[in-house]
């Protein structure tokens, strides 16, 4: 089943929880709702046409161009994005991509982490991803098991992957820069 | 002991108390298994037969901070890795010697400017007798480094009497002062622009 095939299924299935979709690139991608997301990882992992059995990867992605001046030329609203690699092992060479589309901060206020239900129930692979995402980016999985950071210190400031992110000058009485 | 063999009067030789402990210590440093990254690996081929870190004395990897004399740091100390190499420094028993091993130990290597998460240098987390430079060096170099704290053991002069042997200090520590120049950033971008100005050619 190509990707063209597996979005139609997607569309007609979810309707309006498909925000846009796009067939010509490289990784075929759906744009998903973060609010219908878990139902439609249930129903890509279970549906006997589709079954993704395997989640690679969950990355994720700040798009914000720092520097005003080249901001206007960026060519993209400042925004974040959760890229979840799927494939399947019924259906070898199948894949798939699904994407959010995420505010920076929730509803704009700055600090509060956006926030994305957890898939951790659907695929257990999903556990550390999010945790990493929620280290290194910023997001927020509701519904994880065990949200804490798993790279940096427990007590680490900030998700230094962010384009806005500062270097701390001093940690633990460690020069920083 | 082919070099001493029949020519002591009754077993007797005379030398100083410190000359023979020094003698002892620097011919039994015992490092402490300490790789965190890919100079480990270069670390393992010292102690393999090839180059032979056991030549001397110095082979008898500890797995534990408590028999070790010397802590070859080898590898990307990283700030969460950091208050762990504190506490292993602090838990080996003294006299006790550090070698860092590699550019990234050193001074932060390639993760100098943008390592968010790497501490720029171990001698800002524990006191470095040793730099051996290098990514990651050879393990000629490392012999080397360790060589120069046996050079540094020798000279210790622990039961003299006067001052106290006096334990090597972090020889950096706070930030690294910028010139005057580039101590802001507007004077920083003031300072670039006139420096390419500068740098224009002369037209004829």
């Amino acid at each position: 089943m190509a990707a063209a095939e597996i979005t139609t299924l997607l569309e007609s299935q979810f309707g309006s929880a498909i925000t846009g979709t796009k067939l010509d690139s490289l990784d075929p991608f759906a744009t998903v709702e973060p609010s219908k997301l878990v139902d439609v990882c249930l129903f890509l992992r279970d549906d006997p046409r589709l079954k993704f059995a395997l989640l690679n990867d969950i990355t994720g992605v700040d798009y914000l161009e720092p520097d005003a001046k080249k901001a206007t030329k960026a060519g993209f609203e400042a925004h974040l994005e959760v890229i979840y690699h799927l494939s399947s092992f019924a259906f070898p060479g199948r894949r798939f991509t699904l994407k959010l589309v995420l505010p920076r901060w929730k509803d704009n206020v700055v600090g509060v982490l956006p926030e994305v239900p957890s898939v951790s129930g659907v695929w257990r692979t999903a556990d550390w991803h999010e945790r990493e995402v929620y280290d290194l980016v910023g997001v927020l999985f509701t519904g994880h098991p065990n949200l804490v950071r798993i790279l940096l210190n427990d007590d680490w400031v900030g998700h230094p992957l962010r384009k806005d992110y500062e270097f701390p000058l001093e940690y633990h009485g460690i020069r920083c820069r | 002991m082919g070099l001493l063999e029949g020519r002591l009067e009754d077993g007797f030789m005379v030398t100083s108390l410190e000359a023979a402990v020094n003698w002892a210590r620097e011919s039994s440093l015992w490092p402490m298994t300490f790789g965190l990254a890919c100079c480990a690996i270069e670390m393992m081929a010292t102690g393999a037969p090839r180059y032979d870190i056991d030549r001397f004395g110095a082979g008898a990897f500890r797995a534990t901070p408590r028999q070790a004399d010397l802590m070859i740091v080898a590898g990307t100390v990283n700030l969460k890795m950091a208050d762990r190499v504190r506490r292993l420094y602090n838990q080996m028993p003294d006299p006790k010697f550090v070698i860092a091993m590699g550019a990234c130990t050193c001074g932060g290597g390639p993760y100098y400017k943008y390592g968010y998460n790497v501490a720029k240098g171990v001698d800002l987390v524990v006191p470095v007798d040793v730099y051996v430079p290098g990514c990651p060096p050879r393990p000629e170099a490392l012999l080397e480094g360790l060589m120069r704290i046996q050079d540094k053991i020798h000279k210790m002069r622990e039961f003299t009497k006067g001052d106290l042997a006096q334990l090597p200090t972090p020889a950096r520590t706070g930030r690294v002062q910028l010139p005057p120049e580039l101590a802001d950033p507007a004077k920083a971008v003031a300072f670039l622009a006139e420096t390419k100005e500068r740098a224009k050619p002369v037209k004829a």
